[in-house]
């Protein structure tokens, strides 16, 4: 069943979204080039419906825990972008004081724990979050997004078993994007259904087509509604595909330029303000306008990360434990 | 003062940490029904409950990172990994996310868990339950290790790491828990930050750990019988080491032999002689011994165990050998 349209107000914020997410990251890829930004730069440019829509059934208090593809993540839970754009270049006005650059966004405020580059060594991080919080008698949700690589991993497993077994709070969100770096699905996994695979924790598994905002947003929404309710994990197949390359290192020999395409028909922006024009919930005009608002936001948050400073040498060791008082 | 076995030490830390905070539980494999693999929890689940004694399924990596996360949200968790050699496969756990995540999100979060295990030789238990890692551990930055010899330290050491803001990291020597001590009443504080000197001496100066000790302070005993006087050094936390009581136990005795049931190659016998040699060059009269494991997979007979790790023939020896007798 198709999602009911959206209000206007509500269209307006869903393409924001998704524009802030795409713009940045396009952003992202040239300062790369320009030798801006360094080290891993993976994009999330063809995914950005997911975390969009999946991102508005969490409450603040809710903690959410993601990979190193996370930038879409942290901007749409609310970290603001010229403190990610900061943390991109490296600098102490990061979100992470600039030490865990793309791969590791951090904000506590926003209880955002990572920016996790091992894959699925977050998944136990989530489950003992949400134990936690079911201990101390919070009622919160701990939603982890993942790859479907990661569901190779033991992690994942052992992850899945503790929090059906303990009956924990976790939101088991995985970006089916078809790859592993080089490797599909196919190549990688006997059982290629990923619901099959978690059904069998005992816990609800369903797939969504991630591509679709607004089937994400209520698909999403049910899901972590029903895992707060109940109390107990679900798993949720988000199935998207990521039109960049792995990361700023893949000659993309694995996959054909005729699937890219195909999937780019689908691309999450462009069906969706298609439809809402369309259906005469927007207006052309609105992406101009929503257009030039990105933009804005944008070069703001670029200045701001050029002028940002480098945490001086002297402070390297800072944080690696505890210092009195604090 | 009353005479305590070691494993009953570390139950009443258990028992005092349960008691007087909410925050702490202990959770691991066999902890609760069984009563623990080396009998510490024995008795705790039926005073406690299975909410906070927390028996696991085999998912060391999985229920070591539960603990990670659920320090993260401001528990006190303290989990038990049976043997050493299974904490291996929590390594991506404890090196990835615990020792990280404090430094890599620029200071914003803290990990307070306590992650307790057994270590070390002498059951005969063969290649893969006995071997030492302590120095591993100790190699990684964002870690404490502890390594508690005595019974005071066994609970006491507990009680403080239990109250640290980061990651500590406990190694108990399995050939220790049925060993007795006295046990002060009330039972003393101890820190997280200084070597103990166990017996004084003047002619040379034996540093050791764990279950190392005992032997070492034997040898320091039939070392005594032949006229030198051996100064034994109890370091009890490997990491931070207090290289402030090493080195100047070592500038009034000029000598010294480092004891570590770890293999001598890169271990961590290695780095405490570099130190020595680094920060003590111009105090030493004599070269520095190492007595450590020898590099072999712990063999089960117990003649090959017992030639595989120190023993107190050869302390006196490597002793001898330093004050020029040997
Ligand atoms: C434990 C581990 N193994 C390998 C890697 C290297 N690596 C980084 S991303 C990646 C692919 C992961 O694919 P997937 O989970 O599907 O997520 P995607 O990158 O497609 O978002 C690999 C193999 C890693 N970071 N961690």
């Amino acid at each position: 069943m198709t999602p009911p349209l959206p209000g206007r107000g509500h269209a307006l914020h869903l393409l924001t979204q998704m524009l802030r997410v795409r713009r940045f990251e396009e952003r992202c890829a040239e300062l790369y080039s320009a030798g801006r930004i360094r080290g891993f730069l993976h994009l999330y440019i063809g995914e950005e419906a997911v975390a969009t829509g999946a991102l508005r059934a969490l409450t603040p208090d809710d903690a959410l825990l993601c990979t190193y593809r996370e930038h879409g993540h942290a901007l749409i839970r609310g970290v603001p972008m010229d403190r990610v754009m900061a943390e991109m270049f490296g600098k102490q006005e990061g979100c992470s004081r600039g030490r865990g650059g793309s791969m590791h966004l951090f904000d506590a405020a926003h209880r955002l724990y990572g920016g996790n580059a091992i894959v699925a060594g977050h998944l136990p991080l989530a489950v003992g979050m949400a134990l936690g919080d079911r201990m101390a008698g919070r009622e919160r949700v701990t939603t982890v997004f993942f790859g479907e690589g990661a569901v190779a991993e033991g992690e994942f497993h052992e992850s899945m078993n503790l929090a059906a077994l303990w009956k924990l709070p976790v939101v088991f969100a995985c970006e089916n994007n078809g790859y592993a770096m080089g490797t599909a699905l196919e190549r990688s996994e006997s059982q290629t259904s990923l619901t099959a695979k978690a059904a069998s924790y005992g816990m609800p598994a369903v797939s969504i087509d991630g591509m679709d905002v607004l089937a994400v947003e209520r698909d999403f929404r049910h899901i972590v509604d029903a895992v707060r309710a109940t109390g107990s994990p679900a798993f949720v197949e988000l199935k998207t595909y990521r039109f960049r390359a792995h990361s700023m290192f893949d000659a993309e020999l694995y996959r054909d330029r005729d699937e890219v395409e195909l999937w780019k028909k689908r691309d999450p922006i462009a069906t969706f303000l298609a439809r809402m024009v369309d259906a005469g919930v927007l207006g052309a005009q609105d992406l101009e306008r929503v257009e030039a608002k990105v933009q804005e936001e944008l070069a703001a948050a670029v200045a701001f990360a050029e002028a940002g400073t480098w945490e001086p040498v002297e402070e390297l060791t800072k944080d690696v434990y505890t210092e009195a008082g604090r | 003062m009353s005479e305590v076995t070691y494993r009953e030490a570390v139950r009443m830390a258990l028992r005092e940490a349960m008691t007087n905070d909410p925050r702490v539980f202990l959770m691991g494999e066999d902890v609760g029904r069984y009563g623990g693999s080396y009998a510490c929890s024995m008795g705790l689940l039926e005073e406690f409950g299975e909410d906070r004694i927390r028996d696991t399924p085999l998912s060391e990596s999985g229920f070591t990172g539960a603990g990670i996360g659920a320090a993260l949200v401001g528990m006190r968790p303290i989990v038990e990994i049976m043997t050493v050699n299974f904490s291996l496969l929590a390594l991506d756990q404890i090196v990835n996310n615990a020792a990280t995540l404090r430094h890599m999100s620029g200071g914003q979060v803290s990990v307070p868990v306590v992650i307790r295990m057994s270590t070390g030789a002498g059951k005969q238990l063969a290649a893969q339950h006995s071997h030492s890692w302590e120095g591993f551990y100790a190699h990684v930055p964002g870690l404490k290790v502890v390594s508690p010899a005595t019974v005071v330290d066994a609970r006491g050491m507990l009680l403080a790491a239990l109250e640290d803001p980061d990651p500590v990291v406990i190694f108990e020597h399995s050939g220790l828990y049925n060993s007795k001590g006295e046990m002060p009443d009330p039972p003393p504080k101890v820190d997280l930050s200084t070597a103990r000197i166990a017996r004084e001496g003047t002619d040379v100066t034996l540093i050791t750990h764990g279950g190392c000790l005992q032997r070492t302070l034997d040898a320091a005993t039939a070392l005594a019988e032949r006229g030198v006087s051996a100064e034994v050094i109890d370091l009890r936390v490997l990491r931070p080491l207090d290289w402030d009581t090493v080195l100047a136990s070592v500038a009034r005795t000029h000598r010294a032999v480092v004891v570590d049931e770890g293999w001598k190659s890169w271990g961590f016998s290695a780095e405490v002689s570099a130190r020595i040699a680094e920060d003590g060059f111009w105090t030493l009269d004599a070269p520095v011994r190492r007595v450590a494991g020898v590099e072999v997979p712990i063999p089960y007979p117990q003649h090959l165990e017992q030639a595989s790790i120190p023993r107190t023939p050869q302390i006196v020896e490597a002793a001898l050998q330093a004050v020029g007798r040997g």
